[in-house]
């Protein structure tokens, strides 16, 4: 696969982020581009490069590890502590199945 | 739309309240302002006809829940709130540029999602995203943790930002964990100034309850290259080089949770501030006592006196006075609340050791919030005006040195921190 086209689902969070940065709104999802295999790695560097206010919201702009209260979700599987290059499901490198950016739950 | 408030509390969500729903809400009584407030106006003339104002007087507000701009006239008798900025997000600070008044900077910061920075160039009323890689430079050393054990520094937030006296460009950032940045391009880029992270007694330093945090920094008004900052738990330390090298400034102060109460770091330095006319001169608010020096921190003296309590979090000098400071007493390190449930600000006019409490406005019974660190701020106006914020949200104001207090927000969310900007 030399390119694939990842369904991203973004906190709320975040989406306000960008739309009060000045940009349009994202929707529901937003679709990157990236090398294939798409890796979350890979996703999060196109999310980056489309949404530059997004840097360092996901994973440490020194190390690239994921933020510790941040999860990626694909087809219903916790992908967040494989590899940052460890291939996405087929659903998600299809565009079929999104991947899911979820934030740890708050409450108390 | 941005939620407004008035003085007398009451908010509402239309930009121009009708007259009739506002004395309806005022317990029938004409308000004291109507007041316009989608917007954060900027020095000059706002309001409707006829109730126009001039801004004078500029308190941003840092909360659990994002920032508040509250503006007034040089009276300060009424104010408009403006808010929430940056909603959901915890803000620990915001800070005026003393070189440009438009220029703003925040640092809104979430567990989830790390630091951002925020910058405006009028004055609140719109802002950009700036930089926010904070990264350390070099070796990433150690520092104790709170059981003993050694922890690598890790970058959690920005506690405190410094606009530069000089250059509205730059501007200085205080972290957790403890260490300096600073930016010369408006807040895009933010170095490390690593010599005090590196300095030799860092191993040594620990966090307090709070973090281990950098959450003061004070530029010498005769040469701003010449600066302190109070670290929690290290203390202080100058640098007479605009932050390359550093050295400790705690003699004289004991702390007894220490295995050597008076080692040259390790104290849990709450906050300390100065008079520009006299330098030299700092106070203290610390973990337990209140201190002072006249040596510009190379050495210090107890100076608590007759306090209710010498424990507490920050500590102001009266911007024309620099013999009167005020603190906020509470109770204990285990009791984060004023004596007797009564919240007092105690002012002393002679330089410390004698202190009055000033009550008049203030909640008297049954008040246990806390003010914290950041969160206690004058303006310059004459006579000078004091702002105070609770972690239970209230903002309270004197426009007459502490003697009487109102109320400008009630039911905010936690206040982190309070500055001033004075306009006028």
């Amino acid at each position: 696969m030399t390119e694939a086209t990842v369904r991203v689902v973004l906190p709320t969070a975040l989406r306000d982020l960008i739309r009060s940065s000045g940009a349009a709104d994202p929707g529901a999802d937003v679709s990157v581009t990236v090398a294939g295999p798409a890796t979350w790695g890979r996703v999060l560097a196109a999310l980056e490069t489309r949404y530059p206010m997004l840097r360092g919201t996901l994973r440490d702009q020194a190390t690239g590890a994921r933020r510790p209260l941040i999860r990626f979700f694909a087809c219903g599987t916790d992908v967040s502590h494989t590899d940052a290059d460890q291939p996405l499901p087929d659903p998600v490198q299809l565009g079929r199945e999104p991947l899911l950016i979820v934030t740890a739950v708050a409450g108390g | 739309m941005p939620l407004c408030l008035r003085i007398c509390g009451v908010a509402t969500r239309e930009e121009f309240a009708p007259r009739r729903r506002a004395r309806a809400e005022n317990g029938g009584r004409e308000p004291r302002t109507v007041t316009p407030c989608g917007t954060v106006p900027r020095h000059g003339r706002c309001g409707r006809a006829g109730e126009v104002a001039e801004v004078a007087v500029r308190v941003l507000i840092g909360t659990r829940k994002g920032a508040f701009i509250a503006t007034s006239d040089d009276t300060r008798r009424s104010w408009s709130v403006t808010g929430p900025l940056f909603a959901g997000w915890e803000v620990y600070h915001v800070q005026a540029s003393p070189v440009d008044p438009d220029r703003l900077y925040a640092a809104p910061s979430r567990g989830w999602f790390g630091q951002t920075i925020q910058r405006s160039d009028d004055g609140g009323r719109s802002w950009q995203l700036v930089g926010n890689d904070f990264r350390y430079d070099g070796e990433i050393g150690d520092h104790f943790w709170y059981d003993g054990t050694l922890r690598p520094w890790h970058f959690t937030r920005v506690w405190h930002l410094a606009p530069s006296p000089v250059d509205a460009n730059t501007v200085y950032a205080g972290t957790e964990d403890a260490a300096l940045f600073v930016s010369s391009d408006g807040g895009q880029t933010w170095p490390e100034l690593t010599g005090l992270r590196c300095h030799d007694t860092a191993p040594n330093w620990a966090p307090g309850a709070g973090g281990l945090c950098l959450h003061t920094i004070l530029f010498d008004p005769r040469d701003a290259t010449r600066m302190h900052v109070a670290i929690s738990a290290a203390g202080v330390l100058r640098s007479d080089d605009a932050g390359l090298t550093w050295r400790t400034a705690n003699r004289g102060l004991r702390s007894d949770f220490l295995p050597q109460p008076e080692a040259d770091v390790g104290h849990c330095v709450h906050k300390i501030a100065r008079h520009p006319a006299r330098p030299d001169v700092l106070f203290m608010q610390k973990h337990w006592d209140v201190m002072r020096s006249d040596d510009g921190g190379d050495s210090w003296y107890e100076i608590s006196g007759d306090l209710p309590s010498d424990f507490g979090f920050p500590i102001a000098v009266h911007p024309h006075d620099p013999d009167t400071v005020y603190v906020v007493p509470i109770t204990s390190d285990t009791e984060h609340f004023p004596p007797e449930g009564r919240l007092r600000i105690y002012r002393s006019r002679t330089g410390g050791r004698y202190w009055e409490p000033l009550s008049k406005g203030l909640p008297q019974e049954h008040c246990y919030v806390n003010v914290l660190r950041d969160a206690f701020a004058t303006d310059e106006l004459e006579p000078c005006g004091l702002y105070v914020g609770t972690t239970g949200g209230q903002i309270y104001a004197s426009a007459d040195e502490g003697a009487t207090w109102t109320t400008i927000g009630r039911d905010l969310p936690a206040v982190l921190s309070v500055e001033v900007q004075t306009l006028r």
